[in-house]
């Protein structure tokens, strides 16, 4: 318990910093210390097949890409612009914010906890489910990684 | 309940001391090796009482003193924070990847059963991957903190190849996992211990008779996947001929040249204790990790029928020794590259990686797969 409020204190905080400080980079570290804090926070639900690969995809891969972008382009001139996004992002996080405490003072019977058996959230129930009863979607979604793939090629030798 | 955390700190706590020294050592083992294949004298300026011990004082003892009394230097345009925490980012996950490797197997005293591993996860091989991906913030944001325009480029240089290499290094595993079927490498170790001919079916009479008696090792289940695995892993360690990242005739020391004293030496210590981690994942995918030939839990078991039976103490203290042993060959092996080939140029190092190292290791992927459903 300690260690779950503890990690959620730390993972708001660093999700604060992501909006709030004003450097890319500093931003950029931020967001790799908040999906390292959801990382650990997924091992300690027993899942720590997802929280690996929370790490290996998005720390360990796409934060890295944004890094390099970021060193590639160096923006230091860029500043957010302020006034309409500044407005639309209030009224959209207060909405947001709404529906949550709605949610959570929603007093409700929680539904029955899921116990987790030996094999839950191991490498090969994962796998039997996504091969056998969610292959369809996996299949799909690789696909659509792959159109992606296809179509940023095609874009950057449009521009050679 | 106190004896098993005891347990676990004891094991986590001689693991790291161990990949610490060795680093150390090693980086003697750097400066002396290179002076003996160049035909130098090599470090020898420091001793004690006129004891230099073959420039180990030099490197053990009094060049750590001197990197920590140096001045540490922080660009005056640069950023405090990230500049101090980048040389951490880079040695932790060098460090803790080993939390999964076995260095033997289970050790039984009296009633109480221990495992030779810190951890023992379920993911095993996932985790190193996780891990080693994080170990190129340390570079990169090093770089981007010095406000330096050599160390920004070796920072973009370092991401690039990391990324690069990450793709081929895991893909290149992906065999040795299908072969040994899971991910645990306390699995994969144990899965070593039989011989091929476990692996042959019956009607394979004359591979059986050839080959049969090796070791079920993943060098000679998975000998590219090997070659993959050890190129990826020099490139990940960013040392020659893909050391790029420093490029010292070109950049000037790359990332980390606006480093000095303590922070320095932690990016030094970083590539060594990367260089430990590689040699114990290549010897516990491909060199049977603690397994000795022939060597089961009671003894030898010789092919041609010969048994040694030897107490349980024993083996496992020859089981250790071994796993040591050969971690200890990879480091050399990988120190020894450094002064036989030269730096590859860049665009040389992005072709290896993306059009001969990772459609090779989609073709061992593929070709694994075929010769497993045609033994099953």
């Amino acid at each position: 318990m300690i260690i779950f409020y503890t990690l959620a204190a730390l993972l708001v905080l660093s999700s604060l910093m992501v909006v709030f400080q004003r450097n890319v980079v500093h931003c950029a570290m931020a967001l790799v210390a908040a999906l390292f804090l959801i990382a650990i926070l997924f091992v300690t639900l027993q899942a720590p097949m997802v929280g690996v690969l929370q790490i290996l995809v998005y720390a360990g891969a796409i934060m890295v890409l944004f890094l390099f972008v970021i060193m590639l382009l160096n923006p230091t001139s860029l500043e957010p612009r302020r006034g309409l996004w500044w407005g639309f992002g209030t009224v959209v996080a207060l909405l947001l914010g709404g529906a949550l405490a709605a949610l959570v003072s929603h007093d409700e019977a929680p539904a029955d906890p899921f116990t987790a058996t030996e094999l839950f959230g191991a490498p090969e129930s994962l796998a039997k489910s996504l091969f056998t009863d969610f292959v369809l979607p996996f299949e799909i979604a690789s696909v659509l990684l792959l159109i992606a793939i296809v179509g940023a090629v095609v874009l950057a030798k449009r521009g050679n | 309940m106190i004896v098993d955390i005891g347990i676990i700190a004891l094991k986590a706590f001689l693991v790291l001391f161990m990949v610490l020294n060795l680093a150390g050592v090693l980086g003697w083992i750097e400066r002396k090796g290179s002076a003996l294949m160049q035909d130098r004298i090599g470090a020898n300026r420091a001793s004690i009482l006129g004891f230099a011990g073959m420039g180990l004082i030099n490197t053990m003892i009094a060049d750590p003193v001197k990197f920590l009394t140096k001045e540490d230097f922080i660009p005056p345009r640069g950023d405090r924070f990230l500049h101090t925490l980048a040389p951490c980012m880079a040695l932790f996950p060098a460090l803790v990847t080993f939390a999964v490797i076995p260095f033997g197997d289970t050790l039984q005293i009296g009633e109480r059963v221990i495992n030779l591993q810190v951890a023992n996860l379920n993911i095993g091989i996932l985790y190193v991957f996780a891990m080693g991906s994080l170990g190129v913030y340390g570079i990169v944001i090093g770089a981007w903190a010095s406000n330096n325009k050599f160390s920004l480029l070796g920072g973009v240089r370092g991401s690039a190849q990391m990324i690069s290499y990450e793709v081929a290094m895991g893909l290149s595993v992906i065999g040795i996992l299908m072969v040994y079927g899971t991910l645990e490498l306390q699995e994969i170790a144990r899965g070593q211990g039989t011989l091929i001919r476990e692996f042959l079916p019956e009607s394979w009479r004359f591979m059986k008779a050839a080959v049969g008696w090796l070791p079920a090792w993943g060098i000679f289940l998975q000998p590219l996947a090997f070659l993959l695995f050890f190129t990826a892993a020099v490139a990940e360690t960013k040392r020659v001929p893909f050391d790029l990242p420093e490029g010292e005739s070109e950049i000037v020391a790359g990332y980390h040249v606006e480093y000095s004293g303590g922070k320095f030496l932690m990016f030094f210590a970083a590539e060594f204790a990367e260089i430990v981690t590689a040699a114990a994942l290549m010897t516990t995918l491909f060199f049977g990790g603690w397994q000795i030939p022939y060597l089961l839990p009671d003894g030898f078991h010789f092919p041609w029928g010969a048994t040694w039976l030897l107490p349980h103490l024993v083996v496992t203290l020859l089981q250790v020794a071994a796993f040591a042993l050969k971690v200890v060959f990879f480091c050399w092996l990988q120190i020894l590259l450094r002064w036989s080939v030269p730096r590859f140029r860049y665009d040389q190092v992005m072709r290896l990686g993306w059009k001969m190292l990772l459609p090779l290791a989609l073709l061992n992927v593929i070709v694994t797969a075929l010769v497993i459903v045609a033994v099953q």
